[in-house]
């Protein structure tokens, strides 16, 4: 029977894609990848550095093992990795992306000297009184009073907003960006119904809530009808 | 088998003592066995108030190590018959001296002999508070129409709601200035019942007569002309189940449904 190729080297206009077979065994794989690289007698003489991308298919590497083969590759070629495709993710990190995009509703009065963190979307059906802070690592949506402290993006996204039915907060933060109220707040403003995310200044601007649809068109998930 | 009440602000200096010693004398004034307990240790007042500071014999270190039995301790009111107790706090320990538990077991057997535990809590959130709360089966979170003693009061309710067997807090708002409040220098009742989002059980009105009648050693209540003192005993009466509406501040009223509202906000 005639052996077929654990490691396939494609040119594409993008450059180099390496491509591994993900029925055989790691070790098979790692010889093969190892050989091929020494033979193959391809860009022997270019000294420049050339990317390539790696497609595994439907094998799962562990970290290691994806730093394994990346060294493998950097050193025998003049090559180094830009990118690992693969098809399968472990079911923690797929849970952990589903955590990530879920929106989880809280009904409470997050008090002073209380702290909210949650992992994905907030919507919180109550206020955040002065000196209580709301966490998440996605967007926050408050339908009562927020007046204490929000940190939307705590993970560093910066696409992140912030929404409150009145919004007079002390402090808004998403990503690492960081408002904070003005010393002279006019009484008489209501204040409803706001968003605030991050401009292209890079600073937080608060503006009418639907301002949002424009400056944020990934916050809608919902498709067909209309 | 009664009820124990816990009276507590985070702030200090908003009349938790004073309202402990009201109600209590409000309560008694109704007929029900009331006992007043404080527990600020180290810096007790309640006796004071209630001029009664020269009989203490024992007080509540003294009872929870077991010098004397819960009974030697307390200190008869002789101006309400056999309805009124006090057990004094220890002037010489600190609030380290009592653990939680034996205030729940202390509070617990009160419990048995009197209708009412009115537990006045020391100022703060920490041993005293902790003790204060742990025979509580409800709270009164007093509190004034200032920024500072709101904000306390928040995270009070917050710590409040944590406790397992105290049911939700009612709320006190004390020495209300109705002339400030009409002017807008004060939060308005409104405001604060709407930011702190619990039930209102009672407004007092600031009154001189208040620091008068402790200085001597006698609660307000016992004088029936007062506002302060009506508004004490309309607290009392909500206590005991009665709806009684809230004493309209001496100001033109703003609208109707406003004070319907306020009518409805206190159940």
């Amino acid at each position: 029977m005639k052996k077929t190729q654990n490691v396939i080297i494609k040119g594409t206009k993008d450059g180099l894609t390496l491509h591994l077979d993900d029925i055989c065994s790691y070790d098979d794989l790692k010889q093969e990848v190892e050989r091929k690289l020494s033979s193959s007698t391809l860009f022997q003489e270019e000294q420049q550095l050339l990317s390539v991308k790696v497609k595994v298919g439907n094998r799962f590497l562990t970290n290691e093992q994806e730093e394994e083969l990346k060294d493998l590759i950097r050193q025998k070629r003049n090559l180094i990795v830009e990118d690992i495709e693969t098809n399968v993710i472990s079911r923690k990190e797929a849970e952990k992306r589903c955590r990530e995009t879920e929106i989880v509703p809280v009904a409470k009065v997050i008090r002073s000297g209380q702290v909210l963190e949650i992992a994905g979307d907030l919507l919180l059906i109550g206020d955040v009184n002065p000196g209580g802070t709301v966490r998440a690592t996605g967007n926050i949506f408050v339908m009562g009073y927020l007046r204490g402290i929000a940190h939307a993006g705590s993970a560093g996204n910066a696409e992140a907003v912030i929404a409150a039915s009145v919004m007079k907060p002390s402090q808004l933060r998403i990503s690492n960006c960081i408002n904070r109220a003005p010393d002279e707040m006019p009484e008489n403003e209501s204040r409803s119904m706001e968003c605030a995310y991050i401009s292209e200044s890079q600073q937080i601007a608060v503006d009418r809530l639907q301002v949002l649809m424009k400056k944020r068109p990934n916050l809608t998930r919902f498709e067909g009808g209309l | 088998m009664g009820e124990a009440i816990v009276v507590t602000s985070g702030k200090g200096g908003v009349g938790k003592t004073t309202t402990s010693a009201n109600i209590g004398t409000a309560l008694a004034l109704q007929g029900k066995r009331v006992c007043l307990v404080d527990t600020d240790i180290g810096l007790r007042n309640l006796d004071v108030v209630m001029g009664l500071e020269n009989r203490i014999i024992y007080d509540l270190v003294d009872v929870i190590e077991g010098r004397c039995k819960i009974h030697q301790a307390l200190v008869k009111d002789k101006r309400f018959d056999d309805h009124l107790y006090l057990l004094p706090a220890a002037q010489t320990s600190d609030k380290t001296a009592v653990q939680p538990e034996q205030m729940r077991k202390l509070v617990n057997e009160l419990k048995q002999d009197y209708d009412y535990i009115i537990i006045d809590c020391p100022a703060g959130i920490e041993q005293g508070y902790k003790n204060a709360v742990a025979g509580a089966d409800k709270a009164i979170v007093v509190t004034t129409p200032e920024t500072s003693a709101v904000r306390d009061a928040d995270r009070i309710i917050g710590l409040l709601e944590k406790e397992e067997n105290v049911e939700s807090p009612k709320l006190v708002i004390n020495r209300i200035r109705s002339h400030m409040m009409k002017n807008g220098d004060m939060l308005d009742i409104d405001e604060i019942t709407t930011h702190l989002s619990i039930d209102l059980i009672g407004i007092v009105l600031d009154d001189d007569e208040v620091i008068k009648a402790s200085n001597h050693g006698e609660p307000i209540v016992l004088n029936p002309n007062s506002k302060a003192s009506i508004a004490y005993r309309n607290i009392a009466r909500r206590i005991l189940g009665e709806s009684v509406p809230l004493q309209l501040l001496d100001t033109e009223s703003k609208g109707v449904f406003s004070k319907i509202k306020k009518f409805f906000g206190v159940r």
